[in-house]
């Protein structure tokens, strides 16, 4: 067996083992989400799914998802039978959390299946591609047994799967799976996975403009350069976009085509736009800095007289409640008002793609703007989304240093804004020591990545974090120690009871912006020139 | 790991990583279920320890180990040395200030909330991390200095994950890692040429733990071996008896000025008036017992006889040997000799008391990696009956399997294992994987209700009684000082 495939099963194992360590510890109510999925999907006719609403957790997945649960629960009624009926009371089982956690563990095994894909494709094509000794064998090795560890140990899909409950293993890996496709120019598979995974979490489909446009100017015209607009026309491959579209209709066929007679109750459930604006925590997104900017004028308005009360205390956003919640100096923003903001920002990066298809690395750099756009800007997003973002950029940060630097970052930031997601005490330790090893392992394991042979390997030079991303980063210690002591040594916990969540939300808005910022700048610089990657 | 832990970034990282490792592994098995949890009226370890914070902080230390109105002896009296009682005092100082209710007099028995909890599993894991995590460390850097870092990394991890410790300290509940930690220490500080130090180091330890006397013997020996062979063997003997004095007048000080004291600090800490051995131990007599019955036959002074002559029997070899050829190795080896001998031979054998052998072999691992590894997993086996009944299969399973592929990924990258050794593997995993599917499966026989912790227990002690065999040879036949000489191992990745 060869080096990728002997590092992926170990690296496979130990995590699976790891995880397996992690049945015991904090669950949130999404465990009772998916039991009560569980549980209708085995219990009902299909036609009941989306309208089944004993339970406060209803069905608000698209329906491949559904089918996944359904197929679950026939080992799960063996398991333990009293998991899979419909009540509205938890239900949990010393069976029924080995059975989740343990189909959690399982199913991740695509995850990591699909990394060592796309490091076997990866090194195969970067030693057929280095015509320059620049890249030595050990080199690409190294930096993919990084990449294996940096994707499969990732620290949010740790804590957000096997502590937290989700199956976003699974999802990533069919992610990645789409992505490995794209890379190998193989375009309508890459659509049949994209497709799939938007029927099992439609989340992703902020990401598919990236792919939209990608596949429409790689695969439905021939070339990569036109002279002109009737060249590009007459070019255009209308086999090859029907076949496209004949994979997708068919994947939405078999997935929606069961619950066509109720296709406006399974929408109202998939996009339940009554929501607010944020989240009771607020993601670390534009938004969050718009609140607070929002809070800080009404704040001195109250002072200076300019405001009434009354109306301060009607606009209370940090209560807690997820419900539409209107501003009280600035303008309030409506769904349309993100929705726009969205497409706005995404829009010179998709533009970009289309002018400059050169690759795909300028695909899955428009991909993750996208990603990363809609959730700086996009509606009710949580805090979660940012791993869609995290997971893609670790195939870039593998790649040079720049990205590595920005990458590295960026774990920092967004794995510390997933922090108030574990506030139990118990699992305390467990997300601090997870985070330090992860960033220990992102920082060190990034620089050898770029260094060109085992024996450069004394001579490594670190990431370039400048002086004020280290002073941010060492800032987030500060937050964490405000978080965990400070604030109730200053007896706050009765009078600003969300204050530490405010501020850590606010401090990680920041440093994302400003690593979508400076992302987005050099992905449009770096894309536009052909021989991309001379750099550094 | 192998290409990450080669980088030049100050070998610091690598024990800042094993360490945060080792914790981060530490709390997950933390997060089970504590022995005794919410079964009254007795409870389990979590409660004795408990309970001694709460007897130590609130009575007199006149009063720690006598029968009172307060202190009621049957219900988890203070049954350890001082030291213990002293560390319980301090935690319950803590406790004190954090919640008083957690260790209020009388009241408190059978205290449980989460709270608590956390507090408790806390102690437990500072304890460790400072008294054994960081020695362990040390001692792998020290014996392991001209090796890669990988090798180091790779074996300083085996060592801290041991299956068995984890399993006691974190998920059952105790704080073995205290009085092994403190052996270590001593054997650190006695491999570094502080034999001073070292023989204050190991009184401590046997003043927080009576049971570290199963390593007194080779401490003893080891060190009364080297002073012979000095210069001015007569000066060293009488420092270190000083040393060794001074050491328990000091921690029995409090007991020392009255003989009812001293004396019934005694009587509490070794019981002889119980059994032979308690529930189902992996030691020759238990054994034995399942096809003679021992106790119908003989008193319990003639039990008590046979065990003591069997145990002198059985580690006087090993000593003797230490004392004319003592060598850092062999010490080690004796270590292992002495507490296994113990183990398998003397009175009054609890199960967790294989800990106490798993620390010295879990030393060995640079050397015998095979071996010792082997026995870690043996030893974890061992105590299966009792870690299902605190309801910790769950983190047993995980454990064990992921130290099984850590010994295995070190055996493929950096030893040559031998064919008996690898058969040696392959049976014991089937075994122990056969023997736990049947106890899931099966039902057992009305007449033998205990079947599957009697195979458990009866095949642990044959492959330790094979274990201490090997041992001895291994002392016997030992090059002189291997910790000096080079380990004999393919070396891949230098």
């Amino acid at each position: 067996m060869d080096y990728i495939a002997t590092s992926a099963i170990r690296i496979g194992i130990i995590a699976s083992l790891f995880k397996s360590l992690l049945i015991p510890s904090y669950r949130s109510t999404d465990f009772e989400v998916h039991r009560n999925w569980l549980a209708i999907t085995h219990s009902l006719p299909v036609s009941q799914w989306y309208y089944e609403n004993t339970s406060q957790w209803t069905l608000d997945y698209p329906p491949l998802f559904a089918w996944f649960e359904y197929s679950l629960s026939q080992a799960a009624a063996v398991v333990d039978p009293e998991m899979v009926v419909i009540s509205k009371l938890e239900y949990a089982s010393y069976r029924t959390i080995i059975f989740q956690r343990l189909s959690v563990v399982i199913t991740d095994i695509l995850l990591i299946y699909a990394v060592y894909d796309y490091c076997k494709w990866w090194s195969n094509n970067r030693r057929l591609s280095s015509s320059s000794t620049s890249h030595g064998e050990n080199n690409t090795m190294i930096a993919a047994f990084v990449l294996m560890v940096l994707v499969i140990f990732n620290f949010g899909l740790i804590i957000i799967d096997h502590v937290h409950f989700q199956y976003n293993g699974m999802l990533f890996g069919i992610f990645l799976l789409s992505i490995t496709k794209i890379a190998q120019e193989k375009f309508c598979q890459a659509a049949l996975f994209f497709i799939l995974l938007l029927n099992f979490k439609h989340l992703f489909a902020y990401v598919a403009p990236a792919y939209f446009v990608y596949l429409l100017r790689r695969y439905c015209f021939g070339k990569l350069q036109y002279s002109s607009w009737t060249e590009m026309r007459q070019d255009f491959r209308f086999t090859h976009l029907a076949k496209l579209s004949l994979i997708v209709l068919a994947v939405i066929s078999i997935s929606f085509g069961p619950f066509i007679a109720m296709i406006n109750q399974l929408i109202s459930r998939l996009f339940p736009f009554k929501r607010g604006l944020c989240h009771a925590y607020w993601a670390p997104n534009f938004w969050a800095l718009y609140n607070v900017v929002d809070k800080a004028v009404a704040m001195i308005s109250l002072r200076l007289g300019l405001l009434t009360g009354d109306k301060w205390q009607s606009a209370s956003m940090t209560g807690g409640k997820v419900t539409e919640s209107d501003h009280i100096v600035l303008p309030s923003i409506r769904p349309l008002t993100t929705f726009g903001l969205t497409l706005i920002s995404i829009l010179p990066s998709i533009v970009h793609l289309w002018r400059f298809p050169y690759s795909w690395r300028a695909f899955l750099r428009v991909m993750i703007l996208c990603g990363f756009s809609s959730f700086i800007f996009g509606w009710h997003v949580h805090e979660k989304h940012l791993i869609t973002v995290i997971v893609p950029f670790t195939l870039l940060a593998i790649e040079n240093k720049n990205d590595a630097r920005l990458f590295f970052l960026l774990s920092c930031i967004g794995h510390y804004s997933l922090f108030p997601l574990l506030y139990e005490p118990t699992e305390s330790p467990i997300k601090h020591i997870l985070y330090i090893l992860y960033s220990i392992f992102a920082y060190y394991g990034l620089q050898l990545c770029s260094c060109s042979s085992l024996k450069s390997i004394h001579r490594l030079r670190p990431l370039k974090v400048s002086l004020f991303e280290k002073i941010y980063i060492i800032g987030l210690l500060f937050v964490q120690i405000y978080t965990i002591f400070l604030h109730s040594v200053f007896k706050l916990n009765d009078k600003l009871p969300f204050l530490p969540l405010l501020i850590t939300s606010v401090y990680c808005s920041i440093g994302v912006l400003y690593v979508w910022a400076n992302f987005y700048a050099r992905s449009i610089w770096l894309t536009s020139d052909k021989n991309e990657y001379i750099e550094d | 790991m192998a290409e990450f832990l080669s980088n030049p970034h100050g070998f610091i990282l690598d024990n800042i990583i094993a360490t945060l490792i080792a914790l981060l592994i530490r709390w997950c098995i933390s997060l089970n279920p504590y022995s005794g949890k919410g079964k009254p009226p007795m409870y389990g370890d979590y409660e004795a320890q408990r309970h001694w914070m709460e007897l130590t902080t609130n009575l007199p230390v006149k009063q720690w180990y006598f029968e009172s109105p307060n202190n009621n002896l049957s219900y988890w009296g203070i049954d350890y040395p001082p030291l213990t009682a002293y560390h319980m005092w301090i935690c319950g100082q803590i406790a004190k200030r954090i919640n008083p209710i957690w260790i209020e007099l009388n009241t408190s028995h059978g205290y449980e909330s989460s709270n608590h909890q956390l507090f408790m599993r806390y102690t437990v894991v500072m304890v460790d991390l400072i008294l054994y995590i960081i020695p362990v460390l040390l001692f792998c850097n020290m014996v392991l200095a001209k090796r890669s870092r990988i090798l180091r990394f790779s074996l300083s991890l085996l060592m801290l994950l041991q299956p068995a410790s984890l399993l006691i300290d974190h998920g059952h509940f105790q704080y073995n890692c205290c009085s092994l930690g403190l052996a270590l220490i001593a054997i650190l500080f006695i491999f570094r040429g502080h034999d001073v130090f070292g023989a204050c180091a190991f009184s401590l330890a046997l003043n927080y733990k009576q049971m570290e006397l199963y390593h007194s013997l080779p401490f003893f020996c080891y060190l009364l071996g080297k002073s012979l062979h000095s210069s001015k063997p007569f000066f060293k003997i009488i420092t270190l008896g000083v040393t060794v004095i001074i050491t328990f007048g000091v921690c029995w000080f409090p007991f020392l000025f009255d003989t009812n004291q001293a004396t019934q600090l005694v009587k509490r800490l070794f019981p002889f008036n119980r059994g032979l051995y308690e529930d189902k131990v992996s030691n020759v007599w238990c054994t034995v017992n399942v096809l003679i019955k021992l106790r119908q036959i003989f008193s319990q002074q003639t039990l008590v006889a046979l065990s003591l002559l069997a145990t002198v029997a059985a580690v006087l070899p090993s000593s003797i040997h230490l004392i004319i050829y003592p060598s850092r190795h062999r010490f080690i080896l004796a270590l292992v000799n002495s507490s296994l001998a113990f183990f398998l031979f003397s009175y009054q054998v609890h199960e967790k008391s294989v800990l106490l052998a798993c620390m010295p072999a879990s030393l060995l691992l640079p050397w015998y990696p095979a071996e010792s590894g082997l026995f870690l997993l043996y030893a974890t086996f061992s105590m299966v009956p009792l870690l299902i009944k605190d309801g910790l299969l769950l983190p047993y399973i995980s454990i064990m399997m992921l130290y099984l592929y850590l010994l295995y990924i070190t055996f493929r990258s950096y030893y040559q294992v031998g064919t008996i050794q690898k058969y040696m593997y392959g049976i014991s995993i089937m075994v122990m994987s056969c023997l736990h599917g049947y106890a899931a499966i099966a039902i057992p026989p009305r007449r033998y209700p205990d079947l599957v912790a009697v195979l458990i227990s009866a095949i642990s002690c044959c492959f330790f009684t094979l274990f201490f065999l090997y041992c001895n040879y291994l002392q016997f036949t030992a090059s002189d000082d291997l910790i000096k000489a080079s380990v004999t191992s393919k070396s891949k990745s230098d």
